[in-house]
């Protein structure tokens, strides 16, 4: 007899706890007032980068070593990633900001001119020196969630917008789930969605500063996002014209035909995260909580619902990110 | 160890709080600085609203005294505004006062900074303003009721180290009884213990040690070169000389 598993949030780590549990043959219902993933969830406001190199300038060992393996995962549950790496770019005075990268992303790989104007050509004219990691891919978080939603619907998990759980509850729910969680806080975060047909770039690109960094992914068809600022503060709401400004400054930075786009969408949210900015599975009586997922939505949901499920289907204790406050 | 308006504090090192990879990474970096002061921005990191009350609560579990700033001002106004803030916030007199005049540089606006310096003591603030090592303007800010006072080794952020050392020497040399802090722009250890060595009071730093690769490897070699300069100020350094002066005697060769 299969287990029930009964999921708390339809968000992406919602949706990838889903995934794994369901892999492993158990019943699994997910709760979620909301319904369809939509913005309600901190995870469609997202970049959609599967760059674990690039993030490991700032975050800690496990955080790559588990991110590698999210362009994979993401691809088998047959969502579309585009693997054209991350190039990463800073204004002249600020190319110290470059030298620090490249000592902390041991995968950077330096490029000049001619070879930034092969990849992107676009940025040809603004830049002479660039870093490349060319194992890094990036995918459009929306379509994702969405189809991912839809696959799971269609493979028999249930999909309510409320209930009684039944069986072994993994709680999912990000900032909603904060008053249980001792350490769990907001990042607020604010993104900018643009269009314009008079810039193509094949792959995410950072401009690195050091206040105001910048990354932006295109979205196909002259949509680009823009992300992101990172705030200590859990506000859901309220993009500030400071935040915006700086984000749509960096983008003119980097390319001048930015400042003739048409702004599609402000996004703001918070981000759950715990104060070393890693996820974890925490369990509390018998509910289990994976949450934390900070700015690592994407690359990070699929190793924490793998571990979970390992560790509730066939006890095998997570190999990171594991709590027993029981 | 230096008293700020009649308050001693432990510590020679003042830490910021931006720009750490992580909160916990911050909170190490406190413990292994063993700083005394904590400087915060209220524009970014509001204290007591709800929605910032997660990191406020984690600077005030690190248990050392809070400064808050008014970092990103470029306005009189604006900078009176933010500390007002603040002092609602943070539950403080003490206020660290930037006005900022030039945005390439972060340069303090002398101006702006003596008249929002008058303008907050007036109001019971107790300043410590962000100036450039410049002797009249420090006299202003002395007369505008600033005890304390805190000018830049280097622009912002820079890491370029103590830019004008005949400026330091000689604003510690007019200011014999003020407390004076090196705020801005050390990059590595031995810049903070020389701005001791130079009879300062204490180093604020912040980006040296947040964007370090290991943050709190750096916040602790920051509190040994600070104690190291600290243990030369009251040794009585020797004096340089030209001539080379044998430190082993030679012996059976008196006076060579």
């Amino acid at each position: 007899m299969s287990q029930d598993i009964t999921i708390l949030g339809g968000g992406v780590a919602g949706l990838a706890m889903a995934s794994e549990f369901l892999a492993k043959g158990a019943g699994v219902t997910v709760i979620d007032p909301a319904g369809r993933p939509g913005e309600h969830a901190c995870s469609w406001w997202a970049g959609g980068m599967l760059a674990a190199e690039c993030e490991g300038a700032l975050a800690e060992e496990p955080v790559v070593r588990q991110g590698r393996k999210a362009a994979q995962w993401w691809a088998d549950q047959g969502v579309e990633i585009t693997h054209n790496g991350t190039l990463i770019v800073a204004s002249g005075r600020d190319q110290s900001e470059l030298m620090t990268f490249a000592r902390r992303v041991p995968a950077a790989q330096w490029l000049d001119a001619a070879q930034i104007a092969d990849l992107e050509p676009h940025l040809a004219e603004q830049f002479t020196r660039a870093l490349f990691v060319e194992r890094e891919g990036h995918m459009n978080p929306r379509p994702a969630l969405t189809s991912l939603y839809d696959r799971l619907a269609a493979s028999g998990v249930q999909f309510v917008t409320k209930g009684a759980s039944r069986g072994q509850v993994i709680d999912c729910r990000g900032l909603a789930a904060r008053s249980d969680l001792d350490g769990l806080r907001g990042v607020k975060g604010e993104m900018v969605i643009v269009r314009t047909p008079d810039v193509q770039l094949a792959r995410p690109v950072r401009l690195l500063h050091p206040r105001f960094p910048l990354y932006i992914v295109p979205r196909g068809d002259g949509v680009f996002m823009l992300g992101a600022t990172q705030i200590e503060s859990g506000e859901r709401t309220r993009a500030t014209v400071r935040s915006v400004m700086e984000l749509l400054n960096a983008a003119y930075a980097l390319h001048p035909a930015f400042g003739e786009a048409e702004l599609l969408e402000i996004g703001v949210d918070a981000r759950p995260a715990f104060s070393d900015n890693q996820p974890r599975i925490r369990r509390i009586g018998d509910r289990i909580y994976a949450n934390g997922l900070f700015r690592h939505g994407y690359l990070l949901a699929p190793a924490l619902a793998r571990m979970t499920a390992l560790m509730v289907i066939e006890g095998t204790e997570p190999e990171d990110w594991y709590e027993d406050y029981r | 160890m230096p008293v700020f308006y009649g308050k001693e504090v432990a510590s020679r090192m003042m830490l910021g709080t931006a720009q750490y990879p992580s909160p916990a990474i911050l909170a190490d970096a406190f413990r292994r600085s063993g700083a005394g002061i904590a400087t915060v921005s209220v524009r970014r990191e509001a204290g007591g609203d709800q929605a910032g009350q997660a990191f406020w609560n984690l600077i005030q579990e690190l248990g050392v005294a809070i400064l808050p700033n008014t970092a990103g001002c470029h306005s009189v106004r604006e900078a009176i505004t933010t500390a007002q803030m603040a002092r609602e916030l943070f539950d403080t007199n003490w206020i660290k006062l930037e006005v900022i005049g030039h945005s390439d540089t972060l340069q303090p606006d002398p101006f702006g900074l003596v008249e929002a310096a008058q303008a907050l003591s007036d109001d019971g603030f107790e300043v410590f303003p962000y100036c450039t090592e410049d002797l009249v303007l420090c006299e202003r800010l002395v007369k505008a009721g600033c005890q304390v006072l805190m000018p830049w080794g280097a622009p912002i952020g820079t890491g370029l180290g103590l830019n004008n050392l005949y400026g330091l020497r000689s604003l510690r040399a007019h200011f014999p009884d003020t407390p004076l802090v090196v705020d801005a722009g050390l990059g590595l250890p031995s810049q903070a213990a020389h701005a001791i060595e130079l009879g300062y009071d204490a180093v604020l730093l912040n980006t040296a040690v947040a964007k370090a690769g290991d943050p709190a490897a750096m916040a602790e070699g920051f509190a040994k070169a600070v104690e190291a300069g600290a243990l030369a100020a009251t040794a009585d350094p020797m004096e340089p000389r030209d001539m080379a002066a044998p430190s082993t005697p030679v012996l059976g060769m008196p006076f060579s």
